[in-house]
């Protein structure tokens, strides 16, 4: 029942599963992590998953609709498109976990400094905070680019430093929250050191939710990394991407339009498998965060 | 239009993922047009709960037993729309807290114009003055520009006046005031108190005063209800209960009431225990863990409602007529 | 309020000037010149010269900064390198398509998703209400660019029920209206699901909030409580989270213009960014941020008009 509904008891702290089976208890949770576990064993075992070379061109198999030799068909270079797609997984996930993981590391260090820190730092930090986030993030990330051209390299640059500073704004709340709680108190009046308050006591209790945010921007940057490798402005060419796939289903759409069908059918699933994933584990981690943005 | 209240064997249970919790147990209280009723006990001892079900605005997990008469009609078997056409018509509550009790985003005009929906035939032009006439009434100075003001931009003690002209301009049948006082400091306690006693004398339906306070009973009512652990454990006129209480709870409570001390004591008296856990009420009386008097049945046996005269009754082994 | 006002302002500003700094000096830092980059290894000395000049990187970084804002100050923001145009021409010819997009697909999302909140909170706990949760998450999850895409190969090339591409005839209402229908939609969908949840999950916490109970105590009805009581409460953090997001639909539209080869600001910096064309670029960002910035700012005093605690905080 909702929270208005029992509004007039106070159930003392619900009852919590272990995290598996919390998340396989809702059915759309569970489905999202059979998802997510199989494109993540895709991208891992890619070379022995793909049927063939992702990057071997054969101009005279070009185009060739789905047949039992080329389940998903061939593209505009003759390359076999399952294997691109089966690539694409990998592409995809490497620049989503390693930009989230950059992004999330350079947000705790100065959300944790700013949080800890002296004001004035604290107020420098936040303007900058606030100054990155009061940018349109695609302006921001198409500067960059245009700066440093296009490239997997540029591509992590640009999703980490679109997204550091609202991981670095949560971990600030955090701390602030902490560092004025009693028990933090407590061990300052005990003279305990900066880095033995920071490491013991701050730092366990404010990755709970940095995590959960992460995992619920993972879909977004998959989004982000196929949708610039769509417009030619991620990763280069011959790597296989979902958005370079899409691209090129999409300028052959009259001829061949089972290109952009299956190159758009593994990021949607991907997208919804990890965004579901998301959903379900703020809502057993930290109900209260915020819902993520639509792309 | 009014008529009687009458709550028989009026029980409530909220349904809870840890189990049901028993919030009112065979509760039996009446009120007659003109009355004041008051409901005392302590917090969770369920006299919330009880004129929550008695306005009809019980939250989706509880369920009811019993009935609950007014005008002779059972308002425990109503369907929800019937049951809200009641409400704000015949059935009004004062709320708790002034301070949270009205529309943060709408003015004071804007949503008195809403509470009188069931007045078809009134314009919003009468409706306003019918405000206006009303808010001076209740004691509120410069009616008129009161109404385009913000809830936030009256006090807590005009607020509370304005909860209460709010129910009254619904002209109900049966007024409930849920703690109506609680949330006020003592200036404005005893001007809230004030108001309520002046408007007694021109109201003909039901007052149900709930309050913890036992002063605010004392003052306005006629005839008093002592809940204890979601029971009524003893009933009578207002003086019976103040002068005369015969259940070792009500007896307890009295002599907890600071209000009530002669001489500055060393140490305020208490009644040692807790409420037992509504979950699983136990079988005996439910005061029977706290109780000085307790003997044999009282663990085991629930014990009858003594009457004691033609109004006041007690639920006790040890009381007899 | 006032004070506020041009406090919010000033920021904003700042802000603008912060951008434009940072990305000439990343330029200045990033090792190789861009003339050199845009043109190719094989060209030679006197077209590099010619375009360096043209861009202004002969001169020194802070006094391209200079320039630049003194410049965009009287309306000049350069010249595009390769077709020497104006590039606030270029923007204006580019920014109303995008605007357009932009405002019918937060519109429609508006419409359909304000109210399928409320019909959520309505039926709380039912059948609808959980379609309704989870089908928010689904389009919220789905990218824009990929709908877009999908209906493209739906409803233009399959069907040929709408133009593939561009942003319709010059002056013609009916043909501009149809070329809209399928990059509004793209973007609007996954907002509809976000507008939803957002005004859901609010308007929750509204209806646990005493005042709910005094409305619901005078009997009224529950559509007058939802949409009156709650919904004015439940909207204002909606509206600051949809002017944040207004970000969000900006990168939205940059991709479906691109699918859709619509002639608005997403396909002039894209085109600008593949080709080098640094006053292109830096032109566009300006003006984007700027209307950004002022969109927020614009919500926020909107929302301290609306919560009249607020209005008075500021008054006070």
């Amino acid at each position: 029942m909702s929270s208005v509904a029992d509004a007039s008891l106070s159930v003392p702290g619900r009852q919590r599963l272990p995290l598996l089976r919390a998340l396989l208890a809702d059915p759309f949770t569970g489905v999202a992590l059979v998802l997510v576990a199989g494109f993540l064993i895709t991208a891992i075992f890619a070379p022995w998953l793909a049927p063939y070379s992702p990057v071997k061109i054969d101009v005279l198999h070009k185009l060739q609709p789905p047949s039992v030799e080329h389940w998903f068909g061939t593209d505009h270079l003759g390359r076999d498109l399952l294997s691109r797609v089966i690539y694409g997984a990998r592409t995809a996930l490497t620049i989503a976990m390693v930009s989230v993981a950059i992004a999330g590391a350079i947000g705790l260090m100065l959300g944790l400094i700013a949080g800890y820190g002296p004001r004035w730092l604290d107020a420098i930090l936040v303007l900058s905070f606030d100054s990155l986030n009061s940018l349109p993030m695609i302006m921001f990330a198409l500067a960059i680019i245009t700066v440093l051209g296009a490239g997997t390299g540029t591509l992590i640059i640009v999703i980490a430093a679109t997204s550091f500073p609202s991981y670095a704004r949560l971990i600030r709340a955090q701390t602030l929250a902490l560092k004025n709680s009693d028990y933090i108190l407590a061990e300052r009046l005990l003279d305990a050191s900066p880095a033995r308050i920071i490491f013991i006591h701050l730092l366990p209790n404010v990755v709970g939710p940095l995590i959960i945010l992460l995992s619920m921007d993972i879909p977004v940057v998959i989004m982000v990394e196929a949708g610039l490798s769509f417009l030619g402005l991620g990763v280069r060419p011959p790597t296989p991407s979902w958005g370079s796939i899409l691209y090129d289903g999409y300028t052959s759409i009259r001829s061949a339009p089972f290109m952009v069908i299956f190159g758009g059918l593994p990021l949607v699933l991907a997208t919804l498998g990890f965004t579901f994933l998301g959903e379900g584990l703020r809502d057993y981690l930290d109900p209260r965060l915020q819902l993520r943005r639509p792309g | 239009m009014s008529g009687s209240l009458a709550a028989s064997d009026l029980s409530v249970r909220y349904e809870t993922p840890h189990g049901a919790v028993h919030a009112l147990r065979h509760v039996d209280i009446e009120a007659h047009p003109g009355e004041v009723i008051g409901i005392v006990g302590e917090s969770g001892c369920g006299k919330s709960t009880l004129v929550t079900a008695l306005a009809n605005l019980l939250p989706a997990n509880a369920r009811i037993d019993g009935s609950i008469s007014y005008n002779g009609v059972d308002l425990a078997k109503l369907d929800a729309h019937r049951q809200r056409l009641l409400r704000g018509d015949e059935i009004a509550l004062v709320s708790q807290d002034p301070m949270t009790a009205f529309n943060p985003v709408l003015t004071i005009g804007d949503q008195l114009v809403d509470f009188q929906h069931h007045r078809k035939d009134l314009g919003r032009a009468q409706k306003r003055s019918r405000i206006a006439a009303m808010l001076g009434r209740v004691g509120i100075a410069d009616a008129e520009r009161r109404m385009d003001c913000y809830p936030h931009e009256l006090s807590g003690g005009m607020r509370q006046r304005v909860a209460i002209a709010a129910a009254l301009l619904t002209d109900p049948g049966l007024l409930i005031a849920d703690e109506p006082t609680t949330a006020l400091d003592v200036t404005m306690e005893a001007q809230i108190i004030h108001l309520m006693r002046e408007l007694r004398r021109e109201y003909n339906g039901i007052i149900i005063v709930v309050s913890h306070h036992l002063g605010v009973i004392a003052e306005l009512c006629d005839r008093v209800y002592v809940m204890y652990a979601g029971e009524v454990v003893e009933g009578g006129e207002v003086d019976a209960i103040f002068h005369d209480a015969r259940h070792p709870y009500t007896q307890a409570l009295l002599a907890c009431d600071p209000a009530r001390f002669h001489e500055k004591l060393e140490r305020l008296p208490t009644i040692p225990g807790t409420p037992p856990n509504l979950t699983q009420p136990p079988s005996g009386c439910v005061y029977a863990p706290r109780c000085d008097r307790a003997f044999a049945p009282c663990g085991s046996v629930a014990p009858p409602l003594v009457k004691l005269s033609a109004s006041h009754v007690a639920r006790c082994h040890a009381v007899t007529p | 309020m006032l004070a506020y006002a041009v406090k919010r302002i000033g920021l904003g500003l700042l802000i603008l000037v912060l951008v434009m700094v940072a990305m000439y000096a990343a330029v200045f830092l990033v090792p190789g010149d861009p003339a050199t980059v845009a043109l190719g290894p094989r060209a030679t000395p006197e077209l590099k010269r010619l375009l360096i000049e043209r861009m202004g990187l002969d001169l020194p970084v802070w006094w391209q900064i200079v320039e630049f804002f003194r410049n965009a100050l009287t309306g000049n923001l350069g010249y595009d390198v390769w077709s020497n145009r104006p590039v606030s021409t270029l923007v204006m010819e580019a920014l109303p398509n995008t605007l357009i997009l932009g405002l019918t697909a937060l519109a429609v999302a508006l419409l359909i998703g304000v109210p399928l909140g409320c019909l959520s909170v309505m039926r709380r706990g039912t059948l609808a209400d959980a379609v309704i949760g989870v089908l928010s998450v689904g389009v919220i999850a789905v990218p824009s660019f990929v709908v877009a895409i999908y209906s493209l190969l739906l409803f233009a090339v399959t069907l040929r029920w709408l133009p593939a591409i561009g942003a319709g005839e010059t002056g013609d209402i009916v043909s501009q209206a149809k070329a809209l229908v399928m990059p509004a939609a793209a973007i609007a969908l996954g907002w509809i699901g976000y507008i939803a949840r957002m005004v859901r999950a609010s308007m929750m916490e509204v209806m646990g909030e005493p005042h709910i109970r005094t409305a619901r105590s005078f009997g009224l009805p529950e559509w007058k409580i939802v949409s009156k009581y709650a919904l004015r409460i439940a909207i204002i953090p909606t509206i600051s989270l949809v002017a944040v997001g207004l970000g969000s639909i900006l990168s939205s539209a940059v991709f479906v213009e691109a699918v859709f080869a619509r002639p608005g600001i997403g396909k002039l910096i894209t085109d600008a960014v593949n080709t080098r064309n640094y006053p292109v670029v830096m032109g566009t960002v300006l003006i984007m941020t700027a209307i950004y910035v002022s969109i927020t700012i614009a919500a926020d005093l909107l929302i301290a008009r609306l919560d009249p605690r607020v209005r008075d905080v500021f008054r006070g």
